[in-house]
């Protein structure tokens, strides 16, 4: 399962890599990063069709999670990639515009890596 | 015609008797002047009686030049000098006439018309004098009182003026103390503005400081249990990622220090020192402060922001807690500007904020750029005056940029240049000596 991840802070790299570095080893998940909105378009421009879900932070300089939200729900149809949305500001509003535009899911940081597992058990079939 | 020198004798004395403005001297004199008056009277009878002719024009000059030498001797009648003065012409035609009719009493009986004309003459003068010096004074009196009034106005007006000056000089001191409680107010404000953003800022390194840790002692975990699997290779590459969470957590952690040590240098009080400063970190993390705090506050915001740093700028010797607040207010108010542009035209719309640091001759220049409503060239001459505001009541003190040009310009010597289109864009252009 390919997933990307989408974030201004170039650190969450490693961590997601170290986090899941059994299921990398047994080739269960697969990581791809972008650093930011605009750029994980451009990455899906390509890739659409082998990402099965993005992780991506709302608060980001340049083009929001939410933004960029809105333009996947809008441009990869068929069949649609899980999005999840992550923030800092674990409020209301976000939660609430996240999922008005057609969020899967919510988490906020710092992020609980046992909860992202489980909820990743349930998309994986 | 002798008897002018005794009566202008006696009138002299009987004149000063009554002129004498001081009364202690008026009681000593008294007496004095009642003999000589008294001797005047005699000496008349006696050149009545005892001789005639010429002589009792001698007895009468005599008389009158004698009176007169005491009074030049006595200083307590040097005010009257120009009166006593006045009786000399008398003097000299009595003398004139009284030796004339000594020595050739002929040549004064064919001439007596005009010496008797000359006595009269010098007789009126005297009077004349004293008529004219009688006006003088009166008019000098007028004018003494007019100075006396004048005084008295003056040292009312003083009075007034000193007391008026005393309450401005306690009118400043509380404008000082008000100005210096709304710089406080100012910089409190301006922390107010900051917390939501350095808990943002603070919060970032913490998360990964946890999320490094916990992942590290999983790697521990997982290391141990490749040793007793024997494959050291894989303990080896384990290790080595450990090591490097480890140095992820000290960047993080020296991150969270940096941005709480600029918090407190923030909100002290007393400006510090001028020390060299990286200008290109305090705009850095001055930019994203602002970007946070704003967005704390109106969770839909977003911006582009753009550092364009010189990296060969060299340290600036500035206090680095003021050229931050002056960065922090550029910052949020290019940030304000794009909001409500934002606001305004929706998401066609993109918002960006550049600040952009170059070394240009002998300054460093700091620009902040937004493309953000802009500055109606009706306020332009406005922005930098105390109070000024275009914000709703309540939220700007008004202070920004006032406080910002006088660090800029009376504390760093430095330069502050703005260039705005209404509609486009707004640049803030500080330039520092180096």
């Amino acid at each position: 399962m390919k997933i990307l991840v989408v974030d201004d802070e170039a650190d969450v790299q490693p961590l997601f890599i170290q986090r899941f570095r059994k299921e990398i080893r047994d080739h269960e998940v697969e990581f791809d990063f972008a650093l930011s909105g605009e750029e994980a378009l451009e990455y899906l421009k390509e890739k659409h069709s082998e990402v099965i879900l993005i992780l991506s932070d709302i608060n980001m300089p340049g083009m929001s999670g939410i933004e960029l939200l809105t333009k996947i729900r809008h441009e990869y149809g068929a069949p649609p990639p899980v999005v999840m949305m992550i923030t800092a500001y674990g409020d209301e509003e976000n939660h609430r515009q996240a999922m008005q535009n057609g969020a899967n899911d919510f988490l906020t940081k710092p992020l609980d890596f046992n909860l992202l597992k489980e909820k990743l058990k349930t998309i994986i079939p | 015609m002798h008897v002018f020198y005794f009566i202008a004798a006696f009138l002299l004395l009987a004149r000063l008797n009554k002129s004498f403005a001081d009364p202690v001297l008026k009681l000593k004199w008294n007496q004095t002047i009642t003999y000589g008056n008294l001797g005047i009277g005699i000496l008349f009878i006696v050149s009545q009686i005892a001789v005639d002719g010429a002589w009792q024009s001698v007895i009468g000059v005599l008389t009158l030049a004698g009176i007169l030498f005491y009074l030049y001797k006595e200083p307590d009648f040097s005010p009257f000098n120009f009166f006593i003065q006045a009786h000399y012409p008398l003097v000299v035609v009595g003398i004139i006439s009284s030796v004339v009719q000594l020595v050739n009493i002929d040549f004064y009986g064919k001439w007596s018309n005009y010496f008797d004309f000359a006595i009269l003459g010098a007789f009126g003068w005297i009077y004349a004098r004293w008529i004219s010096s009688k006006k003088q004074r009166q008019e000098m009196m007028v004018v003494a009182a007019r100075n006396a009034q004048l005084d008295v106005l003056v040292a009312q007006r003083t009075a007034e003026l000193t007391q008026q000056k005393n309450e401005l000089q306690e009118t400043v001191k509380l404008l000082q103390a008000t100005q210096e409680q709304l710089i406080q107010q100012e910089k409190l404000a301006s922390l107010g503005e900051l917390t939501a953003g350095i808990a943002h800022e603070i919060q970032n390194p913490l998360n990964f400081v946890n999320n490094f840790s916990e992942v590290s002692m999983e790697l521990v975990d997982e290391m141990g249990e490749e040793i007793t699997k024997g494959d050291i290779e894989e303990a080896k590459a384990i290790a080595n990622d450990i090591k490097q969470n480890l140095e992820k957590i000290i960047h993080h952690g020296k991150r969270a220090d940096a941005i709480v040590k600029n918090m407190l240098q923030h909100s002290r009080s007393n400006s510090g020192e001028k020390q060299p400063t990286d200008i290109n970190a305090l705009a850095d993390e001055y930019l994203r402060l602002s970007y946070h705090g704003l967005r704390a506050k109106d969770k839909m915001f977003n911006s582009n922001m753009i550092t364009e740093l010189d990296p060969a700028l060299p340290k600036l010797n500035v206090i680095s807690q003021d050229i931050g607040r002056v960065l922090l207010n550029l910052f949020n108010n290019a940030f304000y500007a794009v909001q409500q542009r934002h606001k305004t035209e929706g998401d066609s719309y993109k918002p960006e904020v550049k600040v952009s640091t170059a070394l240009k001759g002998k300054f460093v220049e700091i620009s902040v750029t937004d493309n953000g409503t802009g500055i109606p060239d009706a306020v332009k001459d406005k922005i930098l005056q105390p109070f000024f505001t275009t914000k709703p009541t309540g939220e700007g003190t008004g202070l920004g940029l006032s406080l910002s040009y006088d660090i800029v310009v009376k504390g760093h010597a430095g330069k502050m240049e703005i260039n705005s289109k209404e509609g486009e864009f707004t640049e803030f252009l500080i330039r520092i000596p180096v």
